[in-house]
Order: structure tokens, then C-alpha cells, then sequence
């Protein structure tokens, strides 16, 4: 167990010193089984069917799914060295509702549970609307964090901030903190929580537990490994990067940019900065549409389709 | 033990003797519906907090409602009380212990209620294991947990000379172990000088000091909602709002109490309308800073009509139409009319209008809590109506009504246990004819 320990750490290693962009190349080179071909648990010659998170099944040995998972303590410190970032492009987003799914498969979410949301928003009566991917915005002066009476959840050295559930005594005032509606609480236990057999640790945010509070959580596991989040690479237009401040460089897996100057020359803003939460998700305003906004209603559930009935673009068109 | 003293508890022996029939209907009365809330609690143990109204976006439902009145009843027993004592009011020994009493079992319970908003109770010792002091809930659990070790010290030291009086007092036909009982917590009282200067001494500490720890705890809770960013939260004048209203509650719960106590046990002769008025009075001065606080915070939020505070209010105006107005109209005009006119200030008026009193801050509390939770910056965009708009269900209401019926419960223990009207040093002087003009 030990030995296996200190050969994740190792491979670990390994997976960070190749750097963040590498593992993305790789996660977009084909799908992102690919980097668990490196896992050192070496293959069980047992294959399972998966989907990915394109939607594709996919056959793999057993020993492949597994992420390495960090003990509590260790995933209160964060990656040494790293200052994570998230920039959204606004412009391109369809509500091809692929993020969401992606992320509720990678944490074994119910469907009532969304760390990622796509509002449609419209800011006034004569502006255009468009669709907004929400994940948590992992501020640097997080309210959460402050209220939170536990320390349940925190603030890393990497700038994610996590939730550990052991921890957490569902009082749900990080709820109540949060100024975007972020997180989310477990109202019972939902079966999907049973799906992940592995250990608990707050970098997978899973298996969740109920009566706490959850929320998007940056991907640090899939990190680790040299990958991007389950919504940056499952995203069909390349809406969602990430990247690391310090080295100034953002990627939706395709697309690789310096962080400093997209936000610069596409004027990248925090959304409502007024509130003084100092977010590290940029958002990139919605101009040069690569879609029509009524595009985003195309092969919705009907459920989905109906959180949006009532916001004045969807009334206004009948939509 | 003096003479009108004995006259006095010869007086009130029966109530403490005797339990009529009637009184054990309602007792067990009062046993059915805390036992209807031990059942719904477990609903909500075994199969989640699914069973309640709340979910993502109205997280805290009627339970933290239910937790700010109780608290404030509380508060407003201990104020009321504690000032009354300070300034040696008169009038104040027929209905002081009432107050007191208030303030003890509405402090035992208004706790309860936010511990029925906890996900995980079993892991409820990490307040203390891992407390983090920049949590105003720790703030909260600090502040509550001084109160009620403050409060049961003060109303020790108010029943004292009492439970001296009830071990005294021979013909009391109790079982002994009651007898037992009052001489050990009359900790050998017996009414020398030296044993009242002390007394005298240390109540009126703890009445000060009772004072200062109603603000503050009060205070501690409104900042649990002021100190985040929500709109029609985040404002700096909720301290002092939460303190008057709550001490603004606790006149009319107190009006209530006098009343029913009065009928049941016949106490006419102690409580008259002269008590009523005179708590009536200090009813009609809360009800009327309470609407002018009320009038400040939404005058300021609608004036200047910040785009998610007018959603708010534009809220408060159409889904929460009636609530809104029995709460902050209703609520604050009538007390100024019923008591403020002389020909409407009788004793039904005063007690129907404590009744709306209470009912119109009940709801207060729900405005404060559930449309704002309901207006986040971001918009709702849910499917599912009960992820939209809060409703109650039936195992939050039973836990209300559960809370309520164990507030009667306590209350009719604690008059069981020791006259509901302060014996001792109860005189001539206290007769309210007197001294009221």
C-alpha cells in the first residue's frame, strides 16, 4: 500500500512537472482515458464499458478509471506553486448543456445536482441575451469561507476552494454566503452517490454525503493528473479554459491562449465585481456570436427547456 | 416569613396542589402534539431534510423563523424583566415572574429550531472541536450559550426568596420529595439582612448584565444575516431592528400570558387592567420605534432602488401582498390605535391586539428570511416549482405547532412548580391602584 502510495506521488509528480498544458493536449488528443494509460496500478485485464465524456462508449481495463485520490489533509494545502483560472467565452456558447454532464458524471451527481449551470441571462430590457455557464467562482475573497463555521470549507494555496464533506454540519450559511447560488445541498441521499466505490476525498467532491453542502470544485483530482475539469474538456465549442495565473497561459484543449492578453484584448471582466468577492472565473463578453441565441433551446429536455420560460427572452419569442 | 406573604400562598396553594381534569386534558393535549413532532423530526432524520420545504435557494425555511421569535421572545422577557426589576417598577411583581419564566422556556426552545436546520446533528460537536471564531455562528453559539447560563442564573436569584417561602410554608399539601425538593434549591435561605443585601446585590447585577446580553445576542443574530451580501440583508440596521422587534414580540407574548393566566388560575385580583394598560404602554412605544425601523430599512431600499432590492420589494408587493401588510401595517398601527385611544383600552382590545401583535412578527421574520432567498443575484431558472418558491410542509408545521404546545407545556409545569405571581415581597405597595395613574 505504501509502495503504491509513493508511486502515485511519483507519478503525480511526473504528471505536473509535463505541466498543465500537456495534459490538456492529451486530454484533447482523443478523449481523456488516454492519461490513465500512465496509471502506475498497472492493468487488471478486467475491461468495463464507459462513456466518455463526449457520450462515446468506450471499452477499458478496469484499472484505468481510477484517479488517484489525495488523503483530507493533504487536499486542504493545494498544488504547490499553482494559481488556477478559469476564463468563459461567452460568445460561443450554445447551451449544448455538455459541461453539465460531464461534471455530473465525473462526481456521480443526481441530476437535482448541478455544480455547473447555464443561466440564460439578459442584463436589461434592450440588451441581447445570451447563455451563461455558471461554476463556482473560486474567489480569492470568498464569504463562504469566512462563514463557514467549521472550516468545513477553505480557501487552498492553489485558489480553489474546496468542501470537505467529512467535515461539513449542513448548516448551509456558506448557502446563504454565496452570493452567485453556487452550491448545492444534498437533501437525501441520492443513489448516485453509491455509483463511486472509491474513498472519499474532497478533491473528487464524491461520493457526496447527505445533509452537506457541495459544489463545483475546480477538478483538482483530474488536475493532478495533468488534466483539465470534466466541463473544459467536454465542451463541443471550446466555451471553458483553464489555465494557471502564474504562468499566464489558459486552454480549452484546443486552443491555447496567454491568459493576460485574451482577457486584454477581448475584455475579459469578473461578473458582478461589484461585490468585492474577487473571482477567479473571467468571463469574455458575448460578442461575435458563433450562434443565434434561440440555438441553445434546440434538443432540450423538456424540463430544461422550462427553467427558461420565464425570463423575458423566452417570453417575448414564446419560446 | 411575613404575614401577607402566607396570606398570599395560602391563596395560590390550590393551583400548585391540584391539577383539575381540565388541566390534564390539556396536558395531554399538549403531549399529542409534541409527540406529532417527535414523529415528523424522525421523518426528517431517516429520510432527509427532502421531507421540508427547502431546498437550494430558500435554504432555511420556517425553522430559522421559528428560531428568531422564540429567541426574541426570549430576549424580550429577559429586557422587559431585567428593566423592570432595575427601576423598581411598582406594578412589576404580579407579572415580572411571567416574564421571567418567558424568557427561560422560549430560550430552551428557540435553539432547538436551528438545530432542525442542521444536515448532519451527529456532527454537531465540531462547533466546539473545530470552531472557527470568524463564524458569526460561532459568534451564535457563543453569545446563545451565555444567555441561557445568564438568564437561568437571574431567574434563580428572582425565585429564590419563593422557594424559601414554599419550603416555610407548612400546610402545603405536596408529596414529600417536593417538599424535598424546595428545601434544597432554597439553598437555606432563610431572609436574614446579610442573605438579602446579597441577594439584593447579585440580582441586580444579573438584571444589568441580562440586559446587556439580550442586545448583544440579539445583535449576533441579525448579523448572521447582515454580514452576507444577499439583498434585503445586508443592511446595517438590523442589529438594533432585530432587538426592537424582538423585545417588541415579547411585550405582547407577555400581554398573552397575563391574560391566560389570569383566567385560568383567577388572578384577577393581582392582574387588572392597570397591568394591561401599563404593558399595553410599553407595547405601544415598541410598535411604534418598530415601524419607524421597518419604515428606514425599505424607504432606503426602495428610494434608491438597487436593481436586486427592487426585485424585492417588487416581490414583497405581489407574492407576499397580505403578509406584508398585516406584518409591517397592521402589525405596527394597531397597538398605536387599541392602546393609544382611551376608549379602545380594554382588556380584550390589549389581548387581541398582543395576538396580532405576535402573528404580524411571525411573519416579519418570514418576509426577512424567505423573499430574499427567493431573489438571489442570479436568477432562479428551475423547473421544479418547489426549487422556485418555498412552501412549508406538513413536518415543518408539525415542529412548529410542536414548539408552540411545548412553550404551554414548560409554562404550565413551571406554574405548577411556583406561584405564576411573585410572592415574596409582594406588599401593599404593589398594589397597582396606587401607584398607577
Amino acid at each position: 500500500m505504501e509502495e503504491e502510495q509513493s508511486n502515485n506521488k511519483n507519478s503525480r509528480r511526473q504528471f505536473l512537472k509535463k505541466g498543465l498544458l500537456a495534459g490538456a493536449a492529451v486530454a484533447a488528443g482523443g478523449g481523456m482515458l488516454n492519461a490513465y494509460s500512465e496509471n502506475p496500478a498497472g492493468e487488471s485485464g478486467e475491461k468495463v464499458k464507459v462513456m466518455t465524456t463526449n457520450g462515446e462508449i468506450m471499452e477499458v481495463d478496469k484499472a484505468m478509471l481510477k484517479l488517484p485520490r489525495v488523503s483530507v489533509a493533504e487536499s486542504h494545502l493545494g498544488i504547490p506553486g499553482k494559481k488556477f483560472v478559469m476564463v468563459i467565452d461567452l460568445g460561443k456558447c450554445k447551451n449544448a448543456r455538455k459541461c453539465v454532464e460531464a461534471c455530473q458524471r465525473g462526481h456521480h451527481l443526481p441530476k437535482s445536482q448541478e455544480f455547473m449551470k447555464v443561466y440564460l441571462l439578459q442584463d436589461s430590457e434592450k440588451t441581447s441575451p445570451y447563455w451563461f455557464p455558471k461554476p463556482c467562482f473560486h474567489c480569492d475573497n470568498p464569504l463562504c469561507v469566512s462563514v463557514c463555521p467549521v472550516g468545513a470549507t477553505f480557501k487552498r494555496t492553489d485558489g480553489i476552494v474546496l468542501i470537505d464533506n467529512n467535515r461539513c454540519i449542513g448548516c448551509k450559511f456558506c448557502m446563504t454566503g454565496c452570493p452567485y447560488s453556487t452550491r448545492v445541498f444534498a437533501w437525501k441521499h441520492y443513489p448516485e452517490f453509491d455509483e463511486d466505490k472509491e474513498p472519499y476525498s474532497p478533491e473528487a467532491s464524491s461520493p457526496g454525503k447527505e445533509g452537506t453542502v457541495s459544489k463545483c470544485d475546480f477538478c483538482p483530482d483530474l488536475i493532478r493528473v495533468g488534466k483539465v475539469p470534466y466541463c473544459v474538456s467536454a465542451c463541443p465549442m471550446g466555451v471553458i479554459y483553464f489555465g494557471d495565473v502564474d504562468e499566464d497561459t489558459v486552454t480549452n484543449g484546443t486552443e491555447t491562449y496567454q491568459f493576460s492578453e485574451l482577457i486584454r484584448d477581448r475584455a475579459g471582466y469578473r461578473y458582478l465585481e461589484v461585490l468585492g468577492t474577487r473571482p477567479c472565473v473571467y468571463y469574455l463578453p458575448p460578442v461575435d456570436r458563433q450562434f443565434p441565441v434561440d440555438r441553445g433551446f434546440n434538443d432540450l429536455d423538456e424540463s430544461i427547456k422550462n427553467r427558461y420560460i420565464n425570463t423575458p427572452y423566452a417570453k417575448k419569442h414564446k419560446l | 416569613m411575613e404575614n401577607n406573604e402566607k396570606t398570599l400562598l395560602k391563596e395560590f396553594a390550590p393551583q400548585i396542589e391540584r391539577t383539575g381534569i381540565q388541566g390534564y386534558v390539556w396536558i395531554l393535549f399538549l403531549l399529542a402534539v409534541i409527540g406529532l413532532g417527535v414523529y415528523a423530526f424522525i421523518q426528517q432524520v431517516t429520510k432527509g431534510h427532502i421531507v421540508t420545504g427547502m431546498r437550494d435557494n430558500v435554504v432555511w425555511g420556517i425553522y430559522i423563523v421559528n428560531f428568531i421569535f422564540f429567541m426574541g421572545v426570549s430576549y424580550a422577557g429577559a429586557l422587559i424583566s431585567g428593566t423592570l426589576h432595575l427601576f423598581k417598577t411598582a406594578w412589576r411583581k404580579p407579572v415580572i415572574r411571567m416574564a421571567e419564566f418567558i424568557t427561560i422556556i422560549s430560550l430552551l426552545i428557540g435553539p432547538g429550531y436551528i438545530l432542525l436546520c442542521i444536515g448532519r446533528l451527529d456532527k454537531l460537536h465540531y462547533l466546539v472541536l473545530h470552531g472557527r471564531i470568524q463564524s458569526p455562528i460561532t459568534w451564535d453559539v457563543i453569545a446563545i450559550s451565555t444567555d441561557i447560563f445568564g438568564c437561568l442564573i437571574f431567574l434563580y436569584l428572582a425565585i429564590l426568596r419563593d422557594l424559601a417561602n414554599m419550603r416555610d410554608f407548612e400546610e402545603l399539601q405536596l408529596p414529600k420529595w417536593r417538599k424535598k425538593l424546595y428545601k434544597i434549591l432554597a439553598l437555606g435561605y432563610t431572609g436574614t439582612e446579610e442573605q438579602k443585601k446579597r441577594l439584593e446585590r447579585a440580582t441586580n447585577i444579573m438584571a444589568t448584565m441580562v440586559i446587556a446580553i439580550a442586545i448583544i445576542v440579539y445583535s449576533v443574530l441579525a448579523w448572521i444575516f447582515s454580514v452576507t451580501l444577499q439583498p434585503g440583508w445586508h443592511s446595517t440596521i438590523f442589529g438594533p431592528y432585530f432587538v426592537i422587534a424582538a423585545v417588541y414580540s415579547g411585550s405582547a407574548v407577555l400581554i398573552l400570558t397575563m391574560w391566560f393566566f389570569r383566567k385560568v388560575y383567577h388572578l384577577e385580583e393581582y392582574i387588572t387592567k392597570k397591568h394591561f394598560v401599563a404593558v399595553g404602554v410599553i407595547m405601544l412605544v415598541l410598535a411604534a420605534f418598530f415601524g419607524y425601523f421597518t419604515f428606514s430599512d425599505y424607504l432606503t431600499k426602495w428610494y434608491g432602488s438597487e436593481k436586486n432590492d427592487e426585485l424585492l420589494i417588487q416581490l414583497l408587493f405581489k407574492e407576499f401582498y397580505w403578509p406584508f401588510i398585516i406584518s409591517n401595517y397592521i402589525g405596527v398601527l394597531l397597538p398605536l390605535l387599541v392602546v393609544g385611544i382611551a376608549r379602545l383600552r380594554t382588556i380584550t382590545n390589549i389581548t387581541l391586539t398582543s395576538v396580532v401583535v405576535i402573528i404580524a412578527l411571525w411573519l416579519n421574520r418570514y418576509l426577512i428570511v424567505i423573499p430574499t432567498l427567493q431573489s438571489p443575484y442570479l436568477p432562479i431558472q428551475d423547473s421544479r416549482v418547489e426549487w422556485n418558491i418555498y412552501s412549508s410542509t406538513w413536518v415543518e408545521w408539525s415542529l412548529t405547532a410542536a414548539g408552540i404546545a411545548l412553550f404551554c407545556l414548560l409554562f404550565t409545569i413551571a406554574s405548577k412548580f411556583i406561584p405564576i405571581v411573585t410572592v415574596a415581597g409582594n406588599t401593599q405597595e404593589a398594589k397597582p391602584e396606587d401607584v398607577l395613574v
